[in-house]
């Protein structure tokens, strides 16, 4: 069985974005880009299933602008047999993605798609389900435990009250969450080796698929400041404070 | 225009982010009606009719909705979508498993998680873990959406007197299944509806020490329980505690954070409570720049004084 990655380019975690002067997005010019760490979460978990025998191949695919490659070289160094970008400088929003994706399933037909949950940029958490509602697919978003067992995976999921567990049957998509495991860090050996992988480009015209956007974005701005700062001398004053300033208790 | 509300619930009682969403569907503007996708579900159905600004209910009552699979569900919601201009749902675990699949079956986009209804078209949502908030307007002939609950108040559980019409329930796609759920077992309020959550971070230590010093303090204070992430995988608490960019959207009247640093992504899921409390041996922890009110010192010593004085 083939197992499927797609991976975001995004700004790196450490960062704290500034928003743009003119409100027209945020400055991401000469910023740290990464893989999205949900993402790295979800490559890790398919090269372990691909370690433990339960797939054959890891193919890593992101979409986006070339520099998108760098991503997926990252992701043949955590382990990935292989890649394919989907290259384009539209702006890509989640269902377009998520077309681009079913386009590259139909033709490699894996058994199981993993995805990070949600991208740490746009935090729309939008493309794995609508990927496996495009397929007619079944889903697990959130999953803090995979196992795989013929053609069944049976899938431990964060929920709202805790954990909740259910079995799906292959084909299907898994969205990973923080606590599935712990990616390894990619060896200089395996930089060295992910560099000869085999990388494919491809374009949406040649996968057939409309990547126009739906959504337009009017304006970005910056959240409400909180003021903050105030400090305390002791828990006496802080009672003080709390009763007689906030009023909260 | 209309709006059709998909209902969190547990077949006998509405779950509270549904109210949320209602009362963003009424700053829409036009209908509102509520979809209740559950088996034996007429007293959830019962209780979304009586919401306020809640006109029509929609029950789906059948088999296979018993575990809230979200392919049925959002199956489900396709079935009846015909003539809504919106589509809402709650961000959460189940809301953000259904809509985009409504989304995606209806070939819409779906705008998660706003914050603020500009006009019909144009919605405003949180960006880079909340570090810019976006205004977004889609072109799309329906809008799908899921709703941050903190951003809406909640609508009036009572005062309403909307119809509850049944619709066939679809059949089971065979996709999924349930198995087994493991629920966090709590006397305490719900952490996205809590007036004052106590939170707690890896300056704990442990999950020993978590309980020892922040049960007595959550307990005197009626309040919920939280934490960062740290301390979800280091085992001192379970995930449903967590806070932040990938974890729960909380915003209490009262917000006290223990041993929490302030990353980014921590204060993304909190910094819109009313009142922050932090508690911190390092006064440079970034979680001073959003706290109201800064304590600086060792948590072992100040917690226990501070649940004295309650
Ligand atoms: C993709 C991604 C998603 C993430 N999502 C989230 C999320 O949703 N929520 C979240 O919380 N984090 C999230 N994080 C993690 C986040 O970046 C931080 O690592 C995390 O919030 C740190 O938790 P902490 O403050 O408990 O631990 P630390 O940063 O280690 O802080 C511990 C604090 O305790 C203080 N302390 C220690 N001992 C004492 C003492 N005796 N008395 C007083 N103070 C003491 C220290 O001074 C320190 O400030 C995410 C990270 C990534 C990469």
């Amino acid at each position: 069985m083939k197992i499927l990655v797609p991976v975001k380019r995004v700004v790196d975690y450490n960062v704290k974005v500034r928003v743009k002067a003119d409100s027209s997005g945020v400055d991401i010019a000469n910023v740290k880009m990464s893989m999205n760490p949900f993402c790295e979460i979800a490559i890790e978990e398919a090269v372990r299933l691909r370690e433990k025998g339960v797939a054959t191949e890891v193919i890593a695919v992101s979409a986006g602008l070339l520099q998108c490659q760098e991503t997926l070289r990252n992701a043949m160094a955590i382990g990935a047999d292989r890649a394919i970008l989907i290259e384009t400088d539209v702006e890509l929003q989640p269902l377009a993605v998520a077309k681009l994706l079913k386009a590259i399933v139909d033709k490699e037909q894996p058994g199981l798609v993993i995805l990070g949950k949600q991208a740490i940029d746009d935090d729309a958490n939008q493309t794995g389900q609508m990927l496996s509602a495009l397929l007619g697919w079944g889903q697990a978003t959130f999953a803090s435990k995979v196992e795989v067992s013929g053609d069944t995976a049976t899938v431990t999921r964060e929920v709202d009250g805790g954990l909740e567990t259910i079995s799906l049957k292959l084909p299907a998509i898994i969205t990973t969450d923080l606590r599935l495991n712990e990616p390894r860090y990619a060896t200089l050996p395996n930089i060295m080796k992910a560099k000869k992988k085999q990388l494919d480009n491809v374009k949406p015209a040649d996968l057939g698929v409309d990547v126009t956007p739906r959504l337009t974005t009017l304006k970005v701005e910056e959240p409400p400041k909180r003021r903050g700062g105030v400090k305390v001398a002791d828990v006496a004053a802080l009672m003080d404070k709390l009763k007689n300033e906030a009023k909260v208790i | 225009m209309a709006n059709l509300v998909i209902a969190e619930h547990d077949h006998g009682s509405l779950k509270s982010a549904t109210l949320n969403v209602i009362s963003a569907a009424v700053a829409i503007g036009g209908d509102v009606h509520v979809l209740v996708a559950g088996e034996n579900a007429s007293a959830a159905a019962a209780a979304a009719a009586q919401v306020a600004g809640v006109s029509k209910v929609l029950l789906a009552d059948g088999a296979a909705h018993a575990k809230l699979l979200t392919e049925n569900a959002a199956l489900q919601v396709v079935a009846v979508a015909a003539g809504y201009s919106h589509i809402l749902a709650p961000a959460t675990a189940y809301g953000k498993s259904v809509a985009p699949r409504v989304a995606a079956l209806l070939d819409k986009a779906q705008i998660s998680d706003i914050i603020k209804v500009v006009d019909a078209d144009t919605f405003q949502r949180p960006i880079y873990a909340g570090n810019a908030y976006a205004t977004v307007k889609s072109s799309d002939s329906v809008k799908v959406l899921t709703v941050r609950g903190t951003a809406f108040g909640a609508a009036a559980a009572t005062g309403g007197s909307a119809t509850v019409e049944s619709v066939t329930a679809v059949a089971d796609s065979g996709l999924s299944s349930f198995v087994s759920a493991e629920l966090t077992k709590s006397e305490r309020p719900e952490l996205t509806a809590a007036k004052i959550i106590v939170s707690g971070g890896r300056g704990l230590g442990s999950g020993e020490k978590y309980r020892e010093l922040l049960t007595p303090l959550a307990d005197k204070l009626n309040a919920a329980m939280g934490a960062s992430r740290a301390a979800v995988d280091a085992g001192f608490v379970p995930n449903d505690y967590q806070v932040g960019q990938t974890g729960k959207i909380v915003a209490p009247d009262l917000y006290i954070a223990v041993g929490i640093s302030g990353a980014i992504q921590h204060l993304a899921g909190m910094k819109d409570s009313k009142v922050i409390v932090a508690i911190n041996k390092d006064p440079d922890a970034p979680i001073f720049g959003v706290a109201d009110y800064g304590l600086v010192g060792d948590l072992f010593e100040l917690v226990p004084q501070l649940t004295a004085e309650l």
